[in-house]
This record gives C-alpha cells, sequence and structure tokens, in this order.
C-alpha cells in the first residue's frame, strides 16, 4: 500500500533566517526529516539550537520578517510559502503543537471548554452543542476529572498537570496528522510528566498520528521517541535511531550532553564534564562548523566549512569530520 | 534530626536546627457563613545541618518544599515550631538583630532572569546584602565585589555591566556571588539550576561544589531533580504534603530507600540510555493539602497500602543508622530491589 510507506512529512533543507536586533540570524540551516504515519522523532538540543524555530516553521508561526527556505511537504502539498488563510485551515487541524508553558498557552478570559472547543468549530464547522459535547469527550479522554462539571471553569482553576491535559486536548481536537510537542512536560514534576508522556504516547498510536518531541532533556527522548536528532547552532549534528544514537555517541556535541548531565548515584564530590563555553549567539556562529569553538577534538578543517553529515551506521548521520577520534572516544565514554 | 556520617559530639550546636515547623495559610473564604479554609504546607518538620554539610530537599510542587525554605530564611513567621541558626531562634530576635543575623544565611533563587533587578549594575545587585546590613565604605565596597565576582567565575570588568547584558548560567553566578558577598555560613538555593541549560547547569553545579570546599558553606538545596540532590548533599529529605516521609544520606534513600514515594519518585525519573522503553506508571491523584484525613497521607497513592495505613498515620521512625522514614512497612520496601539503575 502506497499509502502506508509514503512519508506524512518531509522536510527538505530547510532553513530560517531570522532578523534580530543585532542583524540577520540563520537559525536554522539544512534540517531535513521525513516522518511517516505512527513514526515519531525527537529533537534534542540546548536554549538557542533552533529546534523550537523548526517546531514554529513546521507550524506556519514565524514572525513576518523571518525568511524560509527549503520544502515542508504535508501528504505530498508543499507548505513554505503558503498563503496564511491557507495555513490557517492546516493549524489545529492536520498539525497541532503543544506548547510548553500551560499556565500561557491557554487564554485566562476563556473557559477551557470554549478554548477546546475552538479549533472543532473553526475547522469542522460543527454546531455549539455537539462541539460541547465533543468537548466533553475530549477532556474525558485526555484523564481530566469530573469533565462534564468542569468544562465551564477557568484555567487558573486547574493545577498545572490538568492545564498540560487541556492544552493536549485543545491539540488533538480536530484529530491532526502530525503532532508537535514542545517540551510538553519541562512545566511539570516528574511523577506528572510520566503520566502526561505515557498520554501522548497512548494517543499516538491510537489515532496513528505522528510525532515531533522537542526536549532538552536526554532521558525523556530516550524513553519517547524512535528517532531523534540533535541540534547545536541551527544544524543537525547528528540524527539517527535512538537506541542506535543512544549506543553510539558520534557527535561530540552529544557526547559533551551526555556526560553533562548529573546523574543518578554519582557520589558526592564528582565533578561533573562540562562543555567549554557557552551556546554561541545565532547572530554570530562561526564560520565552519558551529560546534568548533567548544570542541575538545577541532581541528584547523573544522573552521573551514560546515561538515557534510557522514554515516556511521544504518540511518545514523553525525555532521563532524572527526568521527574516526570521536566514536572511538565515546565507545569507552558511554560504557563507564 | 540526625547528622551523617560521625555524629557531633553532643555539646556541639548544629549551625540550623529546625524544630516541629508547622505553616498554616488561610485560603479565601468560600462561604459567608462559614469558617475559611486552610492548607497546611508545612506540617511538623524537623531537621539539622551541621556546617560545612548540604541537606537536599525534594518533592513534587505543593509539598511544602519552597515553604520551608521561605521559613528557614525567616521571610515569613511559622505558625508553630522554631528555626534555630547556631542556636538562635531567628523568630524570637527583634527585628534589628534578625537583620543583622541574615549576614549567616543567604538565598539563591531559582529563576536568574526574575531575582536580578534589569535596572542596577552588577555591583549594586551584588553588594546590596552588605549595604543593607550598613554603611561602608564605596572603595572598599567595590574591592569586595571585585573579590566575590572572581570568586564565582566572572571578571572584575562586569562590575558595571547589567544584568540583560550576561546569559543565563552567567546571571546565576551573580546570583551566587550576591550570596557569598556576606561570607555566609548557610546558602538557601531553591531550584537554583532548574531553568539552565544541561552544559550550563554542570558549570553552576561544579562552582557550587567548589565554594563549599573553600568556604565550608552549608547548602540547603530544594530541588525536584534527584541527581542534583545527589551530587550536592550529604543528607535528602523527601517531602510529601507537608511531611518529610524520609531522610538519610543519598547512598540509603537510593539503594534501599523505605518509603514508596522515594521510590515512586525515582522511578519516575527517565533514564537516558539506549532501549529505554517507557514505564507505564497508571495515574496517581494528587492528595488536597487542605483535606485532613487521619491516615498515611500518601495512602490513596501507595500500592502497598492497606486499612492500617489508611486508618493510622506512621510517624517518621529510624530504619537505619541515620536514615528515618515515615511508613508502617518501610522494612518490607527497603527489602525491595534498588530503584536505580542509572545507565554509566
Amino acid at each position: 500500500m502506497s499509502h502506508a510507506t509514503a512519508p506524512l512529512i518531509e522536510v527538505r533543507d530547510l532553513g530560517v533566517r531570522l532578523n534580530t536586533s543585532r542583524g540577520p540570524a540563520q537559525a536554522v540551516r539544512g534540517v531535513s526529516f521525513a516522518l511517516r504515519r505512527g513514526e515519531t522523532l525527537g529533537l534534542v538540543g540546548e536554549s538557542g539550537c533552533g529546534k523550537s524555530v523548526t517546531a514554529l516553521a513546521l507550524m506556519g508561526l514565524l514572525p513576518d520578517s523571518a525568511v524560509v527556505s527549503g520544502s515542508v511537504r504535508l501528504d505530498g502539498a508543499e507548505l513554505v510559502g503558503l498563503s496564511d488563510s491557507s495555513y490557517c485551515k492546516l493549524r489545529g487541524n492536520r498539525i497541532s503543537m503543544i506548547f510548553q508553558e500551560p499556565m500561557t498557552a491557554l487564554n485566562p478570559m476563556h473557559t477551557i471548554g470554549r478554548q477546546v472547543a475552538e479549533p472543532l468549530r473553526r475547522h469542522t464547522g460543527c454546531s455549539a452543542a455537539s462541539a460541547r459535547k465533543e468537548t466533553i469527550a475530549l477532556l474525558d479522554r485526555v484523564g481530566l476529572p469530573d469533565a462534564a462539571k468542569r468544562v465551564d471553569a477557568y484555567p487558573h482553576q486547574f493545577s498545572g498537570g490538568q492545564r498540560q491535559r487541556i492544552t493536549i486536548a485543545m491539540a488533538l481536537a480536530c484529530q491532526p496528522d502530525v503532532l508537535i510537542a514542545d517540551e510538553p512536560t519541562t512545566a511539570l514534576d516528574v511523577t506528572i510528566q510520566g503520566q502526561i508522556l505515557d498520554l501522548i504516547a497512548d494517543l499516538v498510536e491510537e489515532r496513528g498520528m505522528s510525532m515531533i518531541l522537542i526536549s532538552h532533556d536526554l532521558g525523556v527522548i530516550a524513553e519517547n521517541v524512535q528517532r531523534m536528532m540533535v541540534m547545536y547552532g541551527g544544524t543537525v549534528v547528528e540524527s539517527g535511531a535512538t537506541d542506535a544514537v543512544f549506543m553510539r555517541m558520534g557527535h561530540p556535541y552529544t557526547q559533551g550532553l551526555f556526560r553533562a548531565r548529573p546523574r543518578l548515584g554519582a557520589r558526592k564530590g564528582t565533578r561533573l564534564k562540562t562543555i567549554a563555553g557557552t551556546v554561541p549567539e545565532l547572530a554570530d556562529l562561526p564560520a565552519g562548523c558551529t560546534f568548533a569553538d567548544r570542541c575538545g577534538i577541532v581541528e584547523a578543517r573544522c573552521r573551514v566549512a560546515l561538515p557534510a553529515a557522514v554515516g556511521v551506521g544504518a540511518g545514523h548521520d553525525v555532521r563532524c569530520l572527526r568521527t574516526d577520534v570521536s566514536m572511538a572516544d565515546a565507545a569507552g565514554a558511554v560504557r563507564v | 534530626m540526625t547528622v551523617l556520617d560521625q555524629p557531633a559530639p553532643a555539646h556541639e550546636t548544629p549551625l540550623l536546627d529546625v524544630k516541629d515547623l508547622a505553616q498554616r495559610y488561610t485560603l479565601p473564604r468560600e462561604n459567608l457563613f462559614k469558617p475559611a479554609a486552610h492548607v497546611r504546607a508545612l506540617n511538623g518538620v524537623s531537621a539539622q545541618v551541621t556546617a560545612g554539610k548540604s541537606l537536599g530537599v525534594v518533592g513534587e510542587s505543593g509539598s511544602g518544599k519552597s515553604t520551608f525554605a521561605r521559613l528557614v530564611m525567616a521571610l515569613e513567621r511559622p505558625t508553630s515550631g522554631s528555626v534555630s541558626l547556631l542556636g538562635r531562634d531567628l523568630n524570637q530576635m527583634p527585628p534589628d538583630e534578625l537583620r543583622r543575623a541574615r549576614r549567616d544565611f543567604q538565598m539563591v533563587f531559582q529563576d536568574p532572569y526574575g531575582s536580578l533587578d534589569p535596572r542596577q549594575t552588577i555591583a549594586r545587585i551584588v553588594a546590596e546584602p552588605l549595604t543593607a546590613l550598613g554603611r561602608m565604605d564605596r572603595a572598599a565596597l567595590r574591592e569586595r565585589v571585585a573579590t566575590v565576582l572572581r570568586q564565582v567565575g566572572l571578571r572584575d570588568a562586569d562590575m558595571d555591566k547589567f544584568p540583560h547584558e550576561f546569559s543565563g548560567g552567567q546571571r546565576q553566578r551573580i546570583a551566587i556571588a550576591r550570596a557569598l558577598i556576606t561570607q555566609p555560613k548557610l546558602i538557601v538555593a531553591d531550584e537554583p539550576v532548574s531553568a539552565l541549560d544541561v552544559s550550563v547547569q554542570a558549570q553552576v553545579l561544579n562552582l557550587m561544589q567548589d565554594l563549599q570546599d573553600e568556604f565550608g558553606l552549608s547548602y540547603i538545596l530544594i530541588s525536584h531533580d534527584l541527581a542534583v540532590v545527589d551530587l550536592l548533599c550529604d543528607e535528602i529529605a523527601v517531602m510529601y504534603l507537608g511531611r518529610i516521609v524520609e531522610q538519610g544520606s543519598p547512598q540509603d534513600l537510593f539503594a534501599h530507600g523505605a518509603h514508596p514515594y522515594t521510590r515512586a519518585l525515582l522511578e519516575a525519573v527517565p533514564r537516558a540510555r539506549a532501549g529505554g522503553v517507557r514505564r507505564r506508571r497508571g495515574a496517581q491523584p494528587i492528595a488536597s493539602q487542605s483535606t485532613g484525613s487521619a491516615g498515611c497521607p500518601y495512602a490513596s497513592r501507595c500500592v502497598l497500602a492497606d486499612q492500617h495505613c489508611r486508618d493510622t498515620a506512621p510517624a517518621l521512625r529510624p530504619v537505619g543508622q541515620a536514615h528515618l522514614a515515615a511508613c508502617h512497612y518501610a522494612e518490607a520496601v527497603m527489602a525491595l530491589p534498588p530503584a536505580v539503575a542509572e545507565s554509566g
């Protein structure tokens, strides 16, 4: 069946240039991936690495001054350059997003029922009464207790975890094909985080959606997605199947990120291995490899041009010139 | 309640002694004819910190860990109980004396973007705790500011800049410099690294360790991240609904935790390793703080709870050397295999 094998969303050489106060900044460069129905992809990286800008570009939510290049195809239809009104028909309907801050993603002035029903009313044209019924069913599905009674309550009457459930209900209202979850659990406690991730995984499975999960937490990525991409300075520095990447990390940045995490069971007084320097400003990225200034194994040739992605395993690509050294290193580092 | 490693001689007063601390907040009145409801944010918490040692406080939001921090900092008066620093009860002191005593305990806040005044120079921000203690010669003050900035890894030249010129990690260093300037004995840090990126978080955690080694500081570290607390602390208190449910060394808690809640927290931490399969957790309703039921407050979420748990609240009791837990079945829980198994 060609329907099952063709990618649902296909991104090719996506680039985003933003106008910042410090001049134009290339926030995203050469991001490519394809997702079939039911597949999940994780984006990892620190703040300013371009993961949220990538998500906003897919949603068509970048500021007007941003310049998007490359191609984003949803079921074969090109999204880059689409008019605002056509994008409005897709957003919340075929592509949905769950935002990081459930406190700010909800409008405090409207009841949650009205906010969850909004995409339904807008995209499906159903009546107010049937939208309300559907809303209650959705809130029930995401595990909000007493949905029928609380549908007319306001956001401030809910806890953080409950609010995140409401934003998930909102994102799922029209049964989207692609779900983008931008740090959906960063503002929540670990125990609530587990419940929310379980819920998202169930829904992805149940409705055959494709999911893009953005997180800075390597643990969340390891447990929740099939494939992952590590971003740094607007480029994808490593991509591959999640298990393959965690088994053999190829890029010095991925390795650095992994080693810098405090881990359970480390004795007091253990020093964390930091990555020297700080994340570069997008407005003044180095000319060659974006990680060159912080890399432990940098050479002169690294600074000449952005390295191409090198295959180091089946579907596992690393954008580094020195994988021979870094991967010999990593084999030991990850096991220790 | 306990002193780790070797017990300190009995005559030595601990740096911080918190006894049976309770805090109750009154909720807005919902019915004109009924008394206003209360939230018991803190319910009889006792803890001690020895000079040079660190206490970690972990728990979910609403467990009372931030209230604990505010009471230790004497930013609020407790409903009952006492907080003593070097043997002096902070809440019995005259205001003037309390202000001078604040030299010995300082705080670092969670959000380095919100905790620094954007309109003041770094020199003024960092010097403020000293200027609040009394007048000081300007040149001497700037000299002191330069010293602490160097101690946290910033340059003297940063003194006349404004907060917006710094990254998140640098701002948290400035916040730590501000806490250090009075040469305190205790620093209360409320989620000091949760707003920072992973690589920057590691730098700040290393700095906090270095400063402790150099100045013999004590930390009270409030965090929801068990790994962070494990790294910096000699003793950990796990809080649930305003009570300490387990207390002990990180080794004891992580290798053989005696309270089901400690185990639930540990199991909920996602593991960064290949083949990480999502472990099903099942719904766990959060009990409300305002309901005062008779039994164990964790009973509604506990897999081991039976009728005895729902009827009688367990007391915090010793279950090992310097290891306390508030569970009727602590011994059985300790016998379970360890929950923690991080890769590497």
